[in-house]
């Protein structure tokens, strides 16, 4: 069995992102660069399901500029086993890049693939969804747990009321959640390892399909802030404030 | 300008998000159909048909779409799409889940979570764990939206008996099916229609810790969540979670117990109308969001609040 990860190049998870001084777009000048941290997850479930003997590759793709090689060098570094760069200079909507990834697919033909629920940038969700359109595959989103058999994968997602369980069809698509793993970290000989393992990179335009923008981004700004109010001394006064201030409880 | 709400229900009631889904839509125009698509859904629609702001109501009630699975339901949506200029649905766990696999079909690129809408091509909708608010115009033909009910004021009833039209099921995609669903079985009301909600962090120290806030929860008819942080220790299950990954909520009371603030905690609670924070640790954070802070252990504060209400 073959599994593929799409992952992205996001700004790190600690960085606090700001407007650029004219709003027209998050300021990303010198910011620390990493794997989106959903995607870290799918890429995990993946190789573990390797390590436990049910599947033989693990191939990790992004779309993006050509310095997401860095991101895909980790994921090599993480047990992927080889990874695939379709190389773009501008940034590609999710309909865009499902639209690649879908190329890629049709070359590979896996079995499995496991991606982010959402990237923490555009905080979009809809890659992954948007593959099972365009593939017709079915789709299991915010996976707490995968389980595979022969023809099947059962999924436990996480929904707003409690947990679901679905069964997909293979091949099918799987967006990942917090609980599902927790990462590990990549060790100095592994990252060495890495750095010898396949790495293609093809070009966005030779794939034949349009991924011009469809949405015009107007302008970035700061959200409404919120003033910082007054500490109150004891459990009797925060009661009084608000029973008789705020007036939010009886 | 006719618009397509999609409810969610779950075959008995529907949900609140449906509702601030239909109230966003009514920003953006008149005419305004509400698609239920379920199984033994009569009920469903007679809650529906006394909504305030809609013209009509699309029944679909068959065995396909019991549970809602994405792959049926939305071929179901794509089969009418031709009728509509905007396609609207919630952003929670099943609208998120559905439209982009409608939004693909359909070659719009969505827009996803929108909390205003600028014009009938322009929406706002938060960035980077909400650190930003992105203002988007939307190119395409049709527009594909997923509102966050915390942003709208949900529509009112106002026995209105809206009528009702039957349609057909899509054929069967037949390559998911549903396996078992575990709910949460709670008395207290749910975390994003709740109007207080009370919230332990890392602070709590232990899942059975949160009993302390259980008992509070009780007294104020209010709801129980957590921050990611209790989360990932595995105090809570993960519907508890509150933040950019978790519920976004909006209450009137929001009370933040042992919980730092970080900035995708925020996210999900810092439009409620009012925020009290408890915390031993006075540099915490959440004290530059709440409008009433304790600065206090939690384990003397919480028994003694207790106590009082």
């Amino acid at each position: 069995m073959k599994i593929l990860v799409p992952l992205k190049r996001v700004v790190d998870y600690n960085v606090k992102v700001r407007p650029l001084p004219d709003n027209t777009n998050v300021d990303l000048n010198n910011v620390k660069m990493s794997v989106n941290p959903f995607c870290e997850i799918a890429l995990e479930e993946a190789v573990r399901i390797k390590e436990a003997g049910n599947a033989e590759e693990v191939i990790a793709v992004t779309v993006g500029k050509s310095e997401s090689q860095e991101q895909l060098r980790t994921a090599l570094a993480l047990g992927a086993d080889r990874a695939i760069l379709v190389e773009t200079e501008s940034l590609l909507e999710p309909l865009a890049i499902a639209k690649v990834i879908s190329k890629v697919v049709e070359e590979e033909n896996p079995d499995l693939i496991i991606l982010g629920k959402q990237a923490i940038d555009g905080d979009n969700n809809q890659t992954g969804q948007m593959l099972g359109a365009l593939l017709d595959y079915p789709q299991a989103t915010n996976a707490s747990e995968v389980m595979l058999d022969d023809s099947n994968v059962t999924v436990t997602r996480e929904i707003d009321g409690g947990l679901q369980t679905l069964k997909l069809n293979k091949p099918a698509i799987v967006t990942t959640d917090l609980r599902l793993n927790e990462p590990r970290y990549a060790s100095l000989p592994n990252i060495m390892k890495a750095k010898k393992k396949e790495l293609t990179v093809k070009n966005v335009n030779d794939l034949g399909i349009d991924v011009s923008p469809r949405t015009e981004l107007l302008s970035v700004e700061l959200p409404p802030s919120r003033d910082a109010g007054i500490i109150v001394e004891s459990v009797d006064e925060l009661v009084d404030k608000l029973k008789n201030e705020a007036k939010v409880i009886g | 300008m006719n618009i397509l709400v999609i409810a969610e229900h779950d075959n008995a009631n529907l949900k609140g998000a449906t509702l601030n889904t239909i109230a966003a839509a009514k920003e953006i125009g008149s005419d305004i159909t509400l698609l239920v698509a379920g199984s033994d859904i009569a009920s469903v629609i007679s809650e529906a048909q006394q909504l305030n702001g809609i013209t009509k109501i699309l029944n679909c009630d068959n065995d396909l779409y019991k549970n809602s699975l994405a792959e049926e339901l939305s071929n179901l949506v794509v089969s009418l799409a031709s009728s509509f200029s905007f396609i609207l649905a919630p952003a929670t766990t099943f609208g998120k889940n559905l439209l982009p696999r409608v939004s693909a079909k359909l070659d719009v690129q969505q827009i996803s979570d929108i909390i205003a809408i600028e014009s009938e091509d322009t929406f706002k909708r938060p960035i980077y764990a909400g650190s930003c608010i992105a203002t988007v115009k939307s190119n395409d033909a049709v527009k594909l939206i997923t509102v966050r009910s915390t942003a709208f004021d949900p529509v009112a009833n106002d026995n209105s008996d809206v009528p009702v039209e039957s349609v057909e099921a899509s054929n069967s995609a037949n390559i998911s099916e549903f396996v078992s669903e575990e709910l949460a079985k709670s008395d207290r009301p749910e975390l994003t229609s709740a109007n207080i909600v009370i919230s332990g962090g890392r602070g709590m120290q232990s899942g059975d810790n949160f009993h302390l806030l259980d008992s509070i929860a009780d007294k104020l008819g209010a709801a129980v969540g957590a921050s990611r942080a209790a989360v990932d220790a595995g105090f809570v299950p993960n519907d508890y979670q509150v933040g950019q990954t978790g519920k976004i909520v909006a209450p009137d009371l929001y009370i933040a117990v042992g919980i730092s603030g970080a900035i995708q905690h925020l996210a999900g609670m810092k439009d409620s109308k009012v925020i009290v924070a408890i915390n031993k640790d006075e540099d915490a954070p959440i004290f530059q969001v709440s409008d009433y802070g304790l600065v206090s252990d939690l384990f003397n504060a919480l028994p003694e609040l207790d106590s009082k209400l």
